[in-house]
């Protein structure tokens, strides 16, 4: 018999050509824009801003991913992201400064914040995954179409908005919140957290070998294998020292880079990750495969939401105050971006780490655009077009394939 | 016969067609020629080139992308790209293995689809549904006229293909498994339909699985193997046994293997089972049973209700089903695909595609599809063990592909067949059911899923596996059911069955005319 070699060979060919060009098509458009505004758009202060801008949106294009590929659609995120960003406000400019002293009379002021921030920020998850779960229900169990149902969720979600601000902005935000979308991690902190991340790619590698060598499949050589962590940790620590000569690694980013990570793991190494994929590729199948459709997609609802409460959190964060305009379009500028990522509408296919990427491309294009003091409409446009030619390229690449 | 004759006694001349794929020489050197007139078959195995071949003539792989000329009515058939109508317009019409309708539409509505009747651009329905109604009374058709596709058996549907390549004037029909899917009744009227074409003067190149249609419409058979010809013969001049062994390239002696049957203590138990689905009753009052190790053979025509029993089984009505079901003795009842994977039963679906496959994913994750939790914590998944499960399953069922990250769609049928079982033996069923397993595969990979069958029967698992080929029914079964508008019609011991009894049974016909 065989071993399981033959297997791992295949695996190690299948190069992934479309995270390469993807990466090509990233650098090529800083290296433009680069160009374009006389190198500004490449110092590391506008690095640092294009990084945190991605955020928020980001969060949409991770939680957006698993959704579209089980082959629906959540329009409403843009408004969730809104609505919760309003609440977490009014929470923190009106519910707990009249509350918390009654309730704890001995604290400081500033523990006072910060106790008003954590459950700000424990309640708006909660808000996040029950409108995730009441939207993701309706899909799943009413089968109502995800288009209709979010899209109902985004007027609904809407009205909410201008129901708890009165039109009015909500101002003032406690700091502690603030830090949580503004904030630098200090130098220190930005090498003790690579240098942790790094001894992480490590161990991996050597527990990955260990284990290839328990179920008998070829390891290549130690050297190689070391040879690509070192890689990864090199890359690991230019960041690092480069945020850390501006000022330090952003906070959000570092939160976004930590969910990414989470999230890729859920949809690679987990059932339900399987599940996702699988649905996504052949529903019917899945289910007579003794898998339960509707829980799948109601769970990928739940984390759409949770992950809108964390992008309406660092939104209000951010802005320093809960507006009424707060996250308006953020839906499509998510879906873009996973779309960009090469996640496919028609559903099976798709990754979070290409959704992150999708996002930094069209997060570029923007931040870009705007160093160059291209007008607004402009920007609009030429956003638009890319899109629409990133997919036809995409498409077009598949066909050949096939 | 005079020489001058011999210039118009062939339609279609196939000279040294050679077609390459990367990686894979599908064609080598083909050629033949068919008689104006005649029905050629052409046979081989799985993966012998015979759908390559098809698809050069339909002009899905248009002249320059292979290799050597043809020569259709007189003169050379250059089909540029993309080219399927202008093939028609040259009078090849084909109708592929796989089906492509439009579900939503009537029957009349695909037959006449881009090329609707009309007056001054305006539909005339009265007219197309009057042209339909024509050509399927003409050809004996048994389609409802106002029924959309997808509510049509598989067997119909198939029907409105033929009956879609029949309404153009075409010379030469080409046929890629049409009987795959056909039950025995509708393949006998298909023969007919055949038959009459013939004398009408049209030609056909006729590509089955299934010898013994051969030997029933067929003037002469091409047999193929690894892309090449192995010989052109006259059907008269030759013999199944003699087709088989060209087809293998060894003599195959037996086309079903031995089987010791020995059945123990009764697995399942069935009474008075009922369906009504939408308002409407779809078994009706069935009973049975199925002991340990056995194999219980379903038959039935195509609509019979034998599909609608065996879901029924792995839960897809739900609350829909009366009746009681017993198992190892406990009641048991079964509300979806879950509870039927719970208690240990396993379904091996119809459709491959449809439902038993995510074809856009790789082998391994089709096969561990429903098996996660055999080696999956909370948290994770042990991807390694998964690999090493899959390939013992892959590697039992000898599965052709580079490797198991292949992607299914890229296998042929046989081997997509092949990883929907291996995906269900690893789910160790005490029960299995398969519907129509068999179905448009090739006669070896039939006979190593019959070999499995009785494999898995002898280690005590319950087999009930439905058929369309009677004679597969006979060979493999112990204890035949036959259905028959949703009843059992009745149930035959493996040695009191033949043929003539099960269709009698399931015409619900004493004498059955076609069999006198």
């Amino acid at each position: 018999m065989k071993d399981l070699n033959y297997i791992q060979k295949f695996k190690e060919l299948r190069i992934d050509f479309r995270a390469y060009t993807l990466f090509f098509a990233l650098v090529i458009i800083w290296l433009l824009f680069g160009s374009l505004t006389g190198g500004v758009f490449l110092s590391t202060r506008n690095f640092s801003n294009l990084l945190r801008q991605m955020t928020i949106i980001s969060f949409l294009a991770i939680g957006m991913t698993p959704v579209i590929i089980t082959g629906n659609i959540d329009l409403s995120v843009g408004a969730m992201t809104g609505f919760i960003s309003v609440i977490a406000a009014y929470l923190q400019a009106i519910i707990f400064p009249n509350l918390l002293p009654g309730l704890f009379p001995s604290l400081s002021m500033e523990s006072l914040g910060i106790i008003s921030t954590v459950v700000t920020v424990l309640i708006c998850l909660l808000i996040g995954l029950l409108i995730g779960l009441g939207q993701g229900y309706i899909i799943a169990y009413g089968g109502v179409p995800a288009f209709i149902v979010t899209l109902g969720g985004q007027f609904v979600l809407k009205g909410g908005i201008l129901g708890v601000t009165q039109g009015k902005t909500i101002i003032p935000i406690e700091d502690s919140l603030r830090v949580m979308a503004q904030g630098y991690l200090s130098t220190h902190t930005g090498i003790v957290i690579a240098i942790i991340a790094i001894i992480i790619i490590f161990i991996s590698t050597l527990q990955n070998r260990a284990k290839k060598k328990q179920y008998g499949i070829k390891i290549r050589a130690l050297g190689l294998d070391l040879f690509f962590a070192a890689i990864f940790s090199v890359f690991i620590l230019v960041f690092t020292f480069m945020m850390n000569s501006y000022r330090g690694i952003q906070i959000p980013v570092l939160i976004m880079a930590t969910i990414a990570i989470i999230v890729t793991y859920i949809m690679n190494n987990t059932r339900f990750g399987r599940y996702i994929y699988a649905v996504g590729g052949n529903r019917e199948a899945t289910r007579l495969s003794g898998i339960n459709v509707k829980k799948v997609v109601l769970r990928t609802y739940a984390m759409m939401g949770i992950l809108c409460g964390v992008s309406g959190i660092i939104l209000t964060g951010y802005v320093a105050a809960g507006t009424t305009s707060g996250g308006t379009n953020y839906e499509l500028s998510a879906i873009g971006g996973c779309v960009m990522g090469g996640t496919s509408l028609m559903g099976g296919i798709g990754t979070v780490f290409g959704a992150v990427i999708g996002t930094l491309i069209m997060t570029s294009l923007e931040n870009g655009m705007s160093v160059m003091n291209m007008s607004v409409f402009w920007q609009y446009i030429i956003k638009g077009l890319i899109l629409i030619l990133a997919v036809y390229m995409d498409v077009t690449s598949r066909k050949n394939k096939v | 016969m005079g020489v001058l004759d011999l210039k118009d006694q062939f339609i279609l001349k196939i000279k040294n067609i050679t077609k390459d794929f990367p990686g894979v020489r599908a064609l080598f050197d083909v050629s033949f020629n068919v008689k104006k007139g005649d029905i050629h078959g052409i046979c081989g195995e799985n993966g012998a080139g015979k759908s390559t071949l098809v698809k050069i003539l339909a002009g899905v792989y248009p002249y320059n992308t292979y290799e050597g000329n043809i020569y259709f009515d007189e003169k050379e058939l250059k089909l540029a790209s993309s080219s399927i109508e202008e093939a028609i317009n040259e009078g090849i019409a084909t109708v592929y293995q796989e089906l492509v309708l439009v579900p939503y539409l009537t029957a009349g509505e695909n037959i006449f689809l881009g090329r609707e009747p009309e007056e001054k651009g305006i539909l005339n329905w009265e007219k197309l549904y009057s042209d339909t109604k024509e050509i399927l009374t003409n050809y004996k058709l048994n389609v409802p006229l106002f029924t959309k596709i997808s509510s049509l058996s598989v067997g119909q549907q198939q029907m409105v293909e033929i009956a879609k390549a029949l309404s153009r004037q075409v010379k030469l029909l080409i046929l890629d498994e049409p009987t795959s899917a056909l039950t025995d009744a509708e393949s006998n009227s298909l023969m007919e339909i055949l038959k009459n074409l013939k004398k009408s003067g049209v030609t056909c190149i006729y590509i089955s699985h299934r010898l013994d249609e051969f030997f029933r419409i067929a003037d002469s058979i091409t047999v193929l193997r690894d892309g090449q010809v192995v010989d052109t013969v006259q059907t008269k001049d030759t013999t199944e046994e003699k087709i088989i062994a060209m087809m293998v390239g060894r003599e195959m002696k037996k086309r079903f293997p031995d089987k010791k049957s020995n059945p123990g203590g009764k697995l399942l138990e069935i009474k008075n089972l009922s369906v009504s689905w939408k308002n409407k009753s779809i078994i009706k009052n069935v009973s049975f049973d199925l002991k340990k190790g056995e194999i219980l053979g379903i038959a039935g025509l195509m609509g019979s209700g034998r599909t609608e029993l065996v879901t029924a089984l792995f839960g897809e009505y739900g609350n829909q089903v009366t009746g009681d079901i017993f198992l190892e003795g406990k009641p048991v009842r079964i509300n979806s695909a879950e509870d039927a994977i719970k208690y240990g039963i396993s379904l091996v679906p119809e459709d491959r595609k449809e439902k038993g496959l995510v074809l856009i994913q790789e082998m391994f994750k089709n096969i561990s599809l429903p098996n996660l939790r055999q080696f999956t914590t909370r948290l994770n998944i042990d991807k390694y063990k998964e690999l090493q499960e899959c390939k013992k399953y892959s590697d039992y069922l000898t599965i052709k592909a580079p490797s198991l990250f292949t992607i299914t769609e890229s296998l042929s049928g046989g081997n997509q067949q092949k990883v929907v079982i291996a995906k269900w033996l690893m789910s160790n069923p005490k029960i299995l059911i398969l519907d129509d397993p068999t179905r448009g595969i090739d006669v070896g990979t039939k006979y190593e899923i019959y070999n499995l069958i009785n494999k898995l029967a002898e280690k005590g698992v319950g087999i009930i596996m439905i058929s369309s080929e009677l004679e597969e029914v006979l060979g493999i079964s112990d204890r035949i059911m036959i259905m028959h508008e949703g009843q059992c019609a009745g149930t035959l011991e493996r040695k009191e069955a033949t043929q003539e009894k099960i269709m009698a049974l399931a015409t619900n016909i004493k004498k059955n005319n076609r069999y006198d």
